[in-house]
């Protein structure tokens, strides 16, 4: 399997440098070296530039409306558990429409990986400010500059209880192949940040790459909570990147057990004895 | 005074003091006895206090479709109760009440009880006195005491202690029900009828159909009046090894049940009207990329957050409009507990044979009362044309097809991937923009519609009795005009259950040559509006209802008096 395997043939319509093509790359690698066959992984895309993903994939695709992946996602992994769910989402996508679906998706641990496509900025609607968009940037939305704190998503998985939270940047795609197969083969609810320059509204790559560093080679240990949250919290000219924080915990898959042998999805039709539903009506 | 059937018994007192508990206990013991029963209730929205009734309504000749206005036993749990009941009496009609409660305003139609004194001497708590109280309507009526303590001991089946209390104490209301020696009642026979029946709401019926048609995956947040769907599933889930589930919102409840039925599970989710609202988006998607979904809608009096706890039919131009741009979907009313199973089991089929979004249109008064129904039929699902396993050749999720059903697959099929897509697309599920593809894309759609419109005509409306004047209904409005029909001559009723896509040329057909009236619990008159549309024709009478009531018998009575029926 190569990377190959995964192209749709169909051909991207992203902005020339746009940072999603570092992701899908990343991606489609991932997959290859997980040797995953086409058939056994949905991706799940919302709205915005980074919903084109799916087009380009050659997987099982769910293109769902905006800031709904979460739950979409949940509901394809809980029928299915055999399924490997990749669940993308833009920083609109994720944290505005879409925040009140995150920490639950966080705190039931649902076995899916979700990959946000963060530009800091609303791309496919030209330009409008996100809740990651920093303080002060002008869009076209607040001309006279942001003036709402932007939020911090790492802490905020954290927060909410995520059994894998990670943070990539999109010019370094084999950290963050790495950390995408890490994600998935992590058995919980895995929460990947993906720093991702907007090359047309809100440009980053040069200060991305001056202050980016890897969380490996500081010698950061994953098990670490605490040590995450002040990873996270890290706020001054040095960006981390990589695995802040890892746990195993019970999926919701395993709370419902009863329901998965076999799974909902491979139920087939059949006639159901309803009598034992029926006594406390009789 | 005679000792008649019908006989209508209310239990009324604040929330918390067990009134449903009565209501369900006494209409246990009355159905047990071979008695058709019905039970109807009313509640304002808050956990104690307040005040709330159940009304069981019962005869053992014929079928009892609904409440009537006054009531023949009236058992007040408190004093508010004893005094504001009164008025709800009929001419032959007792109130039970304890001796404080009804010390003031006596008058002939009282029976007081020392019924505190007596919880006092076995001990028993405050909330004991439904059942003791329930225990002097069972000495009055003559109930078998092996039924009683039947049904007892299974309502308190997970707490044996309480059972037995309570058994204590229904047997001592019991000695004082036969002391009271009323003569104005008729008389339960002493033999259980062989015959097993159901006593069984709106809401449970609507679950079980679902379960028949093989539903495995529900989820739901909680809203009145739907939530006991929840509830009932959540409660036999392990019985059944489905996933029942109450996520974070109704736009998180929808969108799991599109993921699940993507992947290959039946779905359902429920709610009341605005839970659906927050839903509609997630419809349309539903409708674009051709996922299978059955939405129960319960309604309640709207806009906002209206009256959560009452009924009204005041959504269906809603449901049959609810989202942006056009597709084709299904738009189901059952009007009883019979219906609401064959049409949950129904929605179910269609949804995974059309692949479109099928609404279940149910109500408050449908969902949460109970009739004494003949058993459920026994259904069995077609086993579906969805593609698992492997798939042959070059697989295109949107196929365009003749009948406009293109080829389901489920994700994990060897050779066959499949992309839904909630944006326009091609054949493959890809992003289009393409003018011809969204032409065809959308012809595909609707040429489902034609198949159902075909069903629709089929099954769509069902009728009630003969005559030449007619009263067109839809949904459980049907259940009171049926009861005042037992009075009324040469008049046939009409019930719509398709709202969409509308059998039109069935009910063209049915009144034809007929004056037709419309009677509907809305203010605007919904149905009246669709049929304007639809047929071309207006009614000779409309008659609306919007106080958060279903109808009584006694308005469809006058009403149609008023027209000079009869």
């Amino acid at each position: 399997m190569d990377i190959t395997t995964y192209d749709s043939g169909r051909r991207p319509v992203w902005c020339p440098g746009c940072g999603n093509y570092g992701i899908l790359l990343a991606l489609r690698k991932a997959l290859a070296e997980l040797k995953l066959a086409p058939e056994e992984v949905v991706i799940v895309t919302g709205i915005g530039c980074h919903g084109r993903i799916s087009d380009y994939m050659k997987t099982n695709a769910f293109h769902t409306i905006h800031g709904r992946v979460l739950p979409l996602a949940t509901g394809i992994k809980l029928a299915n558990p055999k399924l490997t769910v990749i669940a993308h989402s833009g920083d609109g996508d994720a944290y505005a429409i879409g925040m009140g679906h995150l920490p639950h998706a966080a705190r039931r641990n649902i076995d899916i990986t979700l990959i946000v496509h963060n530009n800091m900025v609303f791309g496919l609607t030209t330009g409008q400010v996100t809740p990651t968009t920093p303080i002060g940037v002008k869009t076209k939305s607040t001309p006279f500059g942001n003036f709402e704190k932007p939020i911090n998503p790492l802490l905020l998985a954290l927060a909410s209880g995520a059994t894998f939270v990670a943070r990539g940047f999109s010019a370094e795609i084999d950290h963050l192949k790495e950390i995408i197969k890490e994600g998935i083969s992590h058995r919980g609810f895995a929460f990947i940040d993906v720093l991702q320059p907007c090359v047309t509204f809100f440009n980053t790559y040069t200060v991305l790459r001056e202050r980016v560093y890897k969380l490996e080679e500081s010698g950061h240990d994953p098990s670490n909570l605490e040590e995450a949250f002040r990873l996270a919290m890290q706020n001054d000219k040095r960006i981390p990147i990589g695995v802040f924080y890892k746990r195993e915990e019970p999926t919701l898959e395993d709370t419902f057990k009863h329901a998965m042998n076999p799974p909902p999805a491979e139920r087939l039709p059949v006639k159901v004895d309803l009598s034992k539903a029926l006594t406390r009506f009789r | 005074m005679g000792k008649d059937w019908p006989l209508s018994i209310l239990v009324a007192g604040p929330a918390g003091a067990g009134v449903f508990a009565a209501s369900l206990i006494i209409g246990r013991v009355l159905f047990r006895h071979g008695v058709n029963v019905f039970i109807t209730n009313e509640y304002p929205s808050l956990i104690r206090g307040g005040n709330q009734w159940a009304l069981i309504r019962s005869s053992p000749d014929e079928y009892i479709f609904s409440h009537r206005r006054l009531a023949d036993i009236v058992l007040a749990l408190d004093n508010y109760s004893a005094r504001a009941y009164i008025s709800k009496l009929s001419e032959r009609g007792i109130i039970l009440c304890d001796e404080k409660d009804c010390g003031q305003n006596y008058n002939e139609h009282i029976r007081a009880f020392p019924f505190r004194k007596v919880l006092e001497e076995y001990k028993a708590p405050q909330v004991a006195l439904n059942t003791l109280a329930s225990g002097v309507i069972f000495g009055i009526l003559g109930a078998s005491k092996d039924t009683v303590s039947e049904v007892i001991s299974e309502q308190f089946k997970h707490r044996k202690e309480y059972a037995e209390l309570n058994l204590k104490l229904i047997n001592k209301g019991y000695e004082l029900g036969v002391a009271l020696s009323v003569g104005q009642f008729p008389q339960l026979s002493k033999k259980v009828e062989e015959k097993r029946r159901l006593l069984i709401d709106g809401n449970s019926s609507v679950a079980l159909g679902a379960l028949a048609g093989g539903m495995s995956f529900f989820a739901a947040y909680p809203m009145t009046p739907a939530s006991p769907i929840l509830h009932f599933l959540a409660e036999i889930q392990r019985d059944y090894g489905i996933v029942v589930f109450q996520p974070e919102s109704e736009l998180a409840a929808i969108n799991m049940a599109i993921g699940a039925a993507y992947a290959g599970a039946r779905a359902m989710v429920a709610t009341s009207g605005g839970g659906f609202s927050l839903m509609v988006e997630a419809l349309g998607q539903a409708a674009m990329t051709e996922t299978p979904i059955v939405i129960v809608e319960v309604q309640r009096p709207g806009p906002s957050t209206g009256l959560p706890t009452h009924t009204a039919q005041g959504d269906l131009r809603f449901v049959i409009h609810a989202s942006q741009g056009e597709f084709p979907r299904v738009v189901l009313a059952p009007g009883d507990p019979g219906e609401a199973f064959t049409l949950s089991f129904k929605a179910m089929e269609i949804a995974w044979r059309y692949q479109v979004p099928v609404i279940l249109l149910s109500d408050k008064f449908l969902a949460e009362s109970y009739w004494s129904i003949d058993e459920f039929p026994s259904l069995t699902p077609s086993p579906g044309s969805v593609i698992r396993g492997e798939y042959q050749g070059d697989y295109a999720r949107y196929r365009i097809t003749e009948d406009g059903v293109s080829p389901m697959a489920l994700p994990g099929t060897k050779n066959a991937l499949v992309y839904a897509n909630s944006s326009e697309h091609d054949e493959y599920g890809g992003g289009t923009i393409d003018p011809q593809m969204v032409r065809s894309m959308n012809e595909k759609r609707f040429r489902k519609y034609e198949s159902l419109k075909s069903i629709a005509e089929k099954e769509g409306v069902k009728t009630y009795g003969k005559g030449d004047k007619i009263i067109v209904t839809w949904g459980s409005t049907k259940m009171p005009i049926l009861e005042a029909l037992k009075s009324l001559k040469d008049i046939r009723v009409v019930q719509v259950l398709w709202l969409e896509p509308f059998p039109e040329e069935a009910l063209r057909k049915e009144l034809a040559g007929s004056q037709f009236v419309v009677i509907e619990n809305n203010m605007t008159g919904q149905l009246v509006s669709v049929i304007r549309e639809k047929l071309l024709v207006k009614p000779h009478g409309f008659l609306g209802k919007y106080d958060g009531r279903p109808f009584d018998p006694e308005e469809i009575e006058s009403y149609i008096a008023s027209l000079g029926w009869v």
